[in-house]
């Protein structure tokens, strides 16, 4: 991995819709040469696919999201990976951490309202073996999304000219 | 009633495309590459520590020199980013921005008749800077056959026995042009034997692409006649702060900072602060800032080629300066059409001297999604002028 990888990297993330004439563009180096690098990334797993960040509220399909904390028992010779496997197959788990603190694991779940969610965590996660404590907190407002500002405004106005 | 205007006032030229700029202001919906600053806001660490300085009470004169913990920083950063050698308490001069610094350089060395040879095209403000001094700035042209390097070819057919001083921009606005040890070596021999001063305004110095940044002060025989000039606003993001600093050899440093403690006393302690944390803090943001300015090039400059405005690939700066020739307009009406037919603004090259005629500036320190945009319409633009 190169300097020119790490770049290819951060413009893919930031647009992976990019064309391959472009990033060639961008990171001075020759279109095959840019092909075969991402085929590598991808084949390394360091690209593990590609995606939009979508504003669901706005395309009127609003959903509720909850950060779900959970306490869990630890499973002799496994720790937490097989528990951990378990929950992040349902697909309203969106994302799944371990951490460190009085809880153990994070997770980040939607649901179509907040009745959904609370009904998906008491009915298939708060069960489970292992969970000894669940705390849901809803989300209300989003500032800030995958290193985006999503409210108010940067910067001011700059007047259009300067020598 | 007398004219009161001084003889000095009246012989600097107003900023003559003012009007048609003024033009722009009026217009929705303009995408501007006329402005000479970064797109980005200050990285929120150093807004923070300025924010945090003014909570605090921190609103004081410091000394005239400006803060010690300031100068210390840089003291060592261009001792290690550049090899650059100032003590900080004997050859530093914290400034309000980097225009302050090159106009008190300027008045501590240059008396009424000398001559300052100043390259040319070269941003606007340094000729006047000479004429307000009393001295008489001599252009001297740097040419695009050379990617507008300094040539000592050119050096040596202006330099003449009232030549003082040597003032020098590079990375160039409104070039990009940088020049290379081997470039400094060449005139360093001329200044020597001219026994010239340089003033060399590097702002744009973390902004090279190419190889690293050579400051003149480091080639040999230059340190003791060298002027060096530099500040934040370029690569930090900082042009609302107006921090900058003049370095130079004591004698020099002295008479400079008689000249600033009577007309500034002192740069705003709120941006020293704020500087103080961009050294210290704001290298991952400024190289980040930095690799996204050469990716925007890469594109603007390949896509100004594409269209027919050919263009070499500045090494520095965020200005590309594509030629015009080719469609039969002068810099200045191609400009104007451009603004007012497709809503792009750009700055005629003559604005930055004779040796810039058929070249325009394009600042490409806006979005890329801005940059696309501008290229759409000035390509339209040009499809038109061909119908």
């Amino acid at each position: 991995m190169d300097e020119k990888d790490l770049l290819i990297l951060q413009l893919l993330e930031e647009n992976s819709s990019v064309s391959v004439d472009e990033l060639s563009v961008m990171v001075e180096i020759p279109a095959r040469d840019v092909e075969c690098r991402i085929g590598d990334l991808e084949g390394a797993q360091v690209i593990r696919k590609y995606s939009a960040v979508i504003d669901w509220e706005r395309a009127g399909k609003g959903e509720v999201w909850a950060i779900i904390e959970l306490k869990v028992n630890p499973e002799r010779d496994f720790g937490y990976d097989r528990i951990a496997e378990r929950i992040s197959k349902f697909k309203q788990v969106r994302s799944l951490r371990l951490i460190t603190g009085t809880y153990d694991f994070q997770l980040l779940v939607t649901g179509k309202n907040m009745q959904e969610v609370a009904r998906f965590v008491s009915e298939h996660i708060a069960p489970m073996d292992r969970i000894r404590e669940t705390a849901t907190h809803i989300i209300m407002k989003n500032y800030k999304e995958n290193g985006n500002t999503l409210c108010g405004h940067e910067g001011t106005e700059r007047i259009p000219y300067s020598f | 009633m007398r004219n009161f205007i001084s003889k000095n006032a009246e012989a600097i030229p107003p900023s003559g495309i003012r009007k048609f700029f003024d033009l722009a202001l009026t217009m929705a919906d303009v995408i501007s590459l006329g402005v000479g600053e970064p797109d980005f806001t200050t990285p929120w660490n150093v807004c923070e520590a300025g924010i945090y300085s003014i909570e605090q009470g921190t609103t004081s004169y410091t000394s005239n020199r400006g803060l010690q913990e300031l100068r210390d920083s840089l003291s060592e950063y261009l001792k290690n980013h550049y090899a650059l050698r100032y003590d900080a308490n004997r050859e530093m001069i914290i400034t309000s921005g980097v225009s302050e610094a090159l106009d008190i350089a300027i008045r501590a060395v240059i008396d009424p008749g000398d001559e300052a040879l100043v390259t040319e095209p070269i941003y606007v403000s340094y000729a006047p800077c000479v004429t307000l001094a009393g001295g008489i700035p001599v252009p001297v042209p740097c040419h695009e056959k050379d990617h507008f390097r300094l040539t000592p070819d050119a050096l040596m057919e202006k330099v003449s026995k009232r030549s003082k001083v040597l003032i020098l921009n590079f990375p160039n606005n409104p070039t990009g042009a940088v020049m290379k040890r081997d470039d400094l070596k060449a005139i360093a021999d001329i200044v020597i034997d001219h026994d010239l001063l340089v003033i060399s305004d590097e702002v744009y110095a973390e902004l090279t692409y190419e190889g690293s940044h050579v400051a003149p002060a480091t080639i040999d025989g230059l340190w003791e006649r060298t002027i060096t000039l530099n500040g934040f606003s370029k690569a930090y993001a900082m042009t609302g702060w107006r921090i900058g600093y003049l370095c130079a050899p004591e004698p020099i440093c002295d008479a400079a900072l008689k000249i600033h403690q009577y007309v500034m006393l002192c740069a705003p302690v709120m941006g020293q602060i704020a500087a103080n944390s961009a050294i210290r803090n704001g290298e991952d943001e400024k190289d980040k800032m930095v690799t996204e300015y050469r990716v925007r090039r890469n594109l603007f400059v390949h896509d100004l080629n594409r269209i027919g405005l050919p263009c070499h690939v500045p090494e520095g700066a965020f200005y590309a300066f594509p030629s015009v020739t080719s469609t039969g307009l002068s810099d200045f009406e191609f400009a104007e059409q451009l603004l007012k037919e497709e809503r792009v603004a750009v700055v005629p090259g003559t604005v930055f001297g004779d040796a810039a005629k058929g070249h325009l500036r394009c600042a490409y320190a806006v979005s890329r999604k801005d940059l696309k945009e501008a290229v759409t319409r000035i390509e339209r633009f040009m499809s038109g002028l061909r119908t």
